[in-house]
Formats: structure tokens, C-alpha cells, sequence
């Protein structure tokens, strides 16, 4: 819709319209960008995770102007930060927990896609670029953590980069080259607070083509049925941009709780305690969020084929992900939302448990029990990817599915096609 | 590139259909010329990132073993790595002498770990993922064997620091290092 009106505003407008179309992209994205009508509150994560994405960098832009990146003096750094920067504290605080936040909104945001079906034709191409996204904020978190140089940071950087001497015959060399030196030290912490800036402007990027494939075939609904007409669809704004700043109401509420009330419920209590190479602290866990990840590390404590275990506990952890980008052709089924689908229905909350199990393993020591049960759950975890997901699709029978999301939502009369 | 291909006219020397087959061999000379430069202008980018000179310069460590009592573990730091030496009793000599060393994990006989028995040498890092084992205090875990005992996933090392137990696929590492008089060494 091109803007009209002769007054000065407007004239300015289509002077920069004509040569650097802005405002009428916001406009097209925006306005005339038909959304689905029956979107409930799963969809608001998104949008949550782009807001999270712009208060991290925020925060983190204003703390890199405090903070040292230099192994002598960078814990002391963050205290200062804590005790002396005006309102460096709560900087600080949104910036840690808003790290807890971002992942919390993702996964919620990942397993709505997996609930929905909304990785499946036409929208792969929009899930493997969030695959991506993923991977690159697990690498910038796990960068991040490393900076304040306390205990916790140190001995989680030293065992994840460690995680690649499991490489046959260069593992030792790309340790090396990770460290700069002959174990994690001041040219690890100087490098890893380089791309810890870097990442989330390549994050930033990743997103513009998240957006761009996500408003080429538009959102996915809970029907999981295509767009058939103007009946089914309803203007991003207003509809949906105060739905979603009513979700990110409620979202900075718990987010505050946090900040202002517990602000290190989700942090670990060695890593106030400064960085010492020479001692490991008893026993190291990584922060929540990847402690579904770390069980599954650590799952596998026998050889298999003469592969030695670390590499097949490394390989294994590493393909919890990658696995990911290939979900689109491990479901066989074309029905998209699991409303629809009477077995993958319940199987789909197989696969929550099955990942909260795994975050229990990895939070606890490994032994007796704790062993076998993460082992079970690594085993499920593979066999719902890779043995279910092809299978419920190939015996399931889809229930009907409804005409049109108008339709549905609106009965008999939506159908119609009046709006 | 249209017009080369709708177009029977020579360019140069030789027939149409020649002129493509050179063309072809100019591309891919040119590529793979550009290819070699490429990886050329990257390498200084990434062997940036190894360590050092300085780094390397600290790669020596001299002990003086004369203080360390019969019994008494001592740590010191060897290119920023705990370095784990034991003077080891007699009978951690025979514990660690009297296994059938072929039947271990990573098989190494206690000779080939040692330069004199009663001193045992290893970097303390877990050969797992790099956590230091506990043992060098008094009341540490030694796990089983009396050796050492990593925290982090249970690893379990014998009297000679032979991996044992747990997920770490070999023997704590020996580092280079020699008897300077009969009670100095230097690692590196």
C-alpha cells in the first residue's frame, strides 16, 4: 500500500520510499502481512525471543564498557561491575538471567514448532535457520559464562573445549589452537570475549532470514492448514502486535522476579569464586540450559566398535542438535499440527519428559542410577527422532481436517468467507 | 557467456569449440590459483590463534625434589598445567609394578612411566576432559587403585597414574622432562 496525502510528512516519505523502500516494506511486513486468525499463545515466543535478542545485546554493549578481558583482572572486573558501576548490578543481572530467559523462551519456541508441525513443507528452509540460531546462541552463552573468569567458568570452558581433543589423530592440536596456549587461559578469555560480541550480531543476521523465510509462506496456526483466503487471515497490526506486547507483559513480570528477587537462583555458587587452574572444583555441572546436552555426553561410558567412549559421548551430544536440521524429512507425516494426529499427540510429550529427564541426569553426579537412567533417555531420545518420527507418520491415521482456519474458528459462516 | 554459446565465430586463434575448451582450462587455472591464494591469506588468520612465543617461551620448570618426603605428593605448574609428582613408597612401587599392565585400558608397563621408581611424574589433567584428579592433598579420594580419583566423571587412576576406571580413554601423561643432579628435574 503505497502512503498517500500530499502533506510535508508524507511527501518525505515517498521521497525516501522511491529510493530506499523502508517504510513501505514496515508497512507490507506489518499491516498488510495477513496472519492467521486463530494464533494462541504459543506464538508469542517469537516475537519474546527477538526482544530478548535486543535487551541482551543492550545490556551487554553498556557491561563490555566495564569490563576487562584479561585473566588477571577480569573477575575482579565483574565485581567492580557488581559494587562500584552506577547500576552496573542490575545490568549485570538482566544480562545473566536474561541469558536463562532467551533459552527458556527458545525451547518453548522450538517445542511449539514440534507440537504445530511447523517445521514441514513449506517452512524447512525457516526451521533449519532456527536450527542455526540455536547453535550459535548455545556457542555465544557458552562464551559469555566464561568471561566473568570464576571457577565455574574456567573448568566449563576447559572441559567443553576439551570436548574436541575426542578428534582422532588432531584433537590435541585443536585444543591448542582453541587455547592459544597449553591449557585455557588469558588468550582463551581474550578470544572468547571477542565472539561473545561477535555472535549476536551474526545472530542478528540469522534472524533477518528467519524473518524472511517466515513471512514468505506466513506463520503456521495451530490447525496446521494452509492460508485459503482473506477469511483466515487477520492484519499482523493491530491484532497481533498487542497480543504480543500483553505476552511480553507478562514475560518481563516473571523476568523481574528474577532479576530483583533471584538473581542467582539459576547460577552456580563457584563461580564466585575466582578462576584457579590448579584446582577443579568437586563437581562441574554447566548452566541449566545445556544440562540435557551434558547428560547425554556423558551417557555413554563403554566402548562401541573399539570407538572409544568420549568420542562416541561427543559425537552423540553434537548430533542431539544437528539431528535437528533433518526433522523435516524424518516425519513422514504431512499433517502438520499434532491436534490431528491421535498418536504423535501424546508421543510429543514423550519427548518434553525425555528432555527434562536428561536435564535431571546432567544436574546430578554420574552414578548408580543417575548412569542408567540418562543412558535410557539418551536411547529414547535418538529413537524418537530418528525410529518415531518416520514411523508414527507411515501407521497414524490423521483425524479430518477442517476446511479452513475461518472455518473453524468461526463456524459455518467463516467458511463463507465473510470477514 | 550467451554469446560465446549461440555464436559459431573463433575468438582468436583456432575454432569456436576450442576457444571453450581454453576458455574452461583459464577458469579452472584461475580458480584453483585463487583457491591456493585464498587458503594462503587465511592461514596467518588462523595460526594467529596458536600459542604464542611468549606462551611457548614458559615451557620449561625446574623442581628441587630434595624437600619431598617418602609419601609426599607435590604439584607444580608446567605451562600452566599442575604437574603431579610422587614420591612414591615401596608399596605404591609394588602396586603399580605388580599389574598385568596388558590387560589395561591404555597398556603401558611401570618402567615406561618412570625414570626412577620412586619418582613418579605426570601432568594432573584428566585425559577425559581436562579436569585436575584428586590425591595430591592428604584426605583426598584416591579412588580404589590408591592413585588418583578425577571429581568430575570418575575417573580412576592407579599408583602409576594408569587409567583404570571411568570414561578417560588413556594414562595421565608423562611429560618430557630429565634428572638434572639426582634430586632436580626439568619439565619441558
Amino acid at each position: 500500500m503505497p502512503v498517500t496525502g500530499t502533506g510535508a510528512t508524507s511527501r518525505i516519505i515517498r521521497w525516501i520510499d522511491y529510493r530506499l523502500p523502508f517504510v513501505a516494506m514496515l508497512e507490507h511486513e506489518l499491516h498488510e502481512y495477513p496472519t492467521p486468525r486463530n494464533l494462541n499463545y504459543w506464538w508469542n515466543f517469537g516475537s519474546l525471543a527477538g526482544i530478548m535478542l535486543v535487551i541482551m545485546i543492550v545490556t551487554g554493549i553498556v557491561l563490555a564498557m566495564h569490563y576487562t578481558p584479561e585473566s588477571a583482572m577480569a573477575f575482579d572486573s565483574v565485581e567492580r561491575i557488581m559494587r562500584d558501576v552506577n547500576y552496573g548490578w542490575l545490568l549485570r543481572y538482566i544480562h545473566m538471567n536474561g541469558a536463562s530467559m532467551f533459552f527458556l523462551i527458545v525451547y518453548i519456541h522450538i517445542f511449539r514448532g514440534l507440537y504445530y508441525g511447523s517445521y514441514k513443507y513449506p517452512r524447512e528452509l525457516l526451521w533449519m535457520l532456527g536450527v542455526i540460531i540455536l547453535l550459535l546462541m548455545m556457542a555465544t552463552a557458552f562464551m559469555g559464562y566464561v568471561l566473568p573468569w570464576g571457577q565455574m567458568s574456567y573448568w566449563g570452558a576447559t572441559v567443553i573445549t576439551n570436548l574436541f581433543s575426542a578428534i582422532p589423530i588432531f584433537g590435541q592440536k585443536i585444543v591448542t589452537l582453541l587455547w592459544g596456549g597449553f591449557t585455557v587461559g588469558n588468550p582463551t578469555l581474550n578470544r572468547f570475549f571477542s565472539l561473545h560480541y561477535l555472535l549476536p550480531f551474526v545472530i542478528i543476521a540469522v534472524v533477518g532470514l528467519h524473518l524472511v523465510a517466515l513471512h514468505t509462506h506466513g506463520s503456521n496456526n495451530p490447525l496446521g492448514i494452509d492460508h485459503k483466503g482473506p477469511q483466515d487471515s487477520i492484519p499482523f497490526h493491530p491484532y497481533y502486535t498487542i497480543k504480543d506486547m500483553f505476552g511480553l507483559m507478562v514475560f518481563l513480570i516473571v523476568y523481574a522476579v528474577f532479576v530483583f528477587y533471584m538473581p542467582n537462583a539459576l547460577g552456580d555458587a563457584q563461580n564466585y569464586i575466582p578462576a584457579n587452574p590448579l584446582q577443579t572444583p568437586p563437581d562441574i555441572v554447566p548452566e541449566w540450559y545445556f544440562l540435557p546436552f551434558y547428560a547425554i555426553l556423558r551417557s555413554i561410558t563403554f566402548d562401541v566398535l573399539g570407538i572409544p567412549s568420549k568420542l562416541i559421548g561427543v559425537l552423540l551430544m553434537f548430533s542431539s542438535i544437528l539431528m535437528l536440521f533433518f526433522l523435516p524429512w524424518l516425519d513422514t507425516s504431512r499433517v502438520r499440527s499434532a491436534k490431528f494426529r491421535p498418536i504423535y499427540k501424546w508421543v510429543f510429550w514423550l519427548l518434553v519428559i525425555d528432555v527434562i529427564t536428561l536435564g535431571y541426569v546432567g544436574h546430578n553426579p554420574p552414578s548408580g542410577s543417575i548412569v542408567t537412567v540418562g543412558q535410557i533417555a539418551t536411547f529414547y531420545y535418538f529413537f524418537h527422532f530418528l525410529i518415531l518420527f518416520p514411523l508414527i507418520g507411515k501407521i497414524e491415521r490423521p483425524r479430518p481436517l477442517p476446511t479452513s482456519i475461518g472455518a473453524a474458528v468461526l463456524g459455518p459462516a467463516g467458511a463463507a468467507g465473510g470477514n | 557467456m550467451s554469446d560465446v554459446a549461440q555464436s559459431p565465430v573463433s575468438h582468436g586463434h583456432g575454432s569456436g569449440h576450442d576457444g571453450d575448451t581454453r576458455r574452461d582450462f583459464l577458469i579452472l587455472t584461475a580458480s584453483a590459483l585463487g583457491v591456493v591464494g585464498l587458503a594462503s591469506a587465511i592461514w596467518p588468520f588462523i595460526d594467529s590463534l596458536n600459542p604464542a612465543a611468549d606462551t611457548l617461551a614458559l615451557s620449561t620448570t625446574d623442581v628441587d625434589l630434595s624437600p619431598v618426603q617418602v609419601g609426599q605428593r607435590l604439584t607444580v605448574a608446567w605451562q600452566g598445567k599442575p604437574v603431579f609428582i610422587d614420591h612414591r613408597p615401596p608399596a605404591e612401587i609394588k602396586a603399580a609394578e605388580d599389574v598385568d599392565w596388558h590387560t589395561l585400558r591404555d597398556p603401558q608397563p611401570d618402567s615406561a612411566r618412570v625414570k626412577k621408581p620412586e619418582w613418579l611424574v605426570v601432568v594432573g589433567v584428566c585425559t577425559h576432559l581436562g579436569c585436575i584428579p584428586l590425591g595430591q592433598k592428604q584426605g583426598d579420594d584416591r579412588g580404589p587403585y590408591g592413585g588418583w580419583f578425577c571429581p568430575c566423571h570418575g575417573s580412576i587412576y592407579d599408583t602409576s597414574a594408569r587409567i583404570r576406571g571411568g570414561p578417560a580413554p588413556a594414562n595421565l601423561v608423562v611429560p618430557p622432562y630429565k634428572f638434572t643432579t639426582d634430586t632436580a628435574i626439568t619439565i619441558g
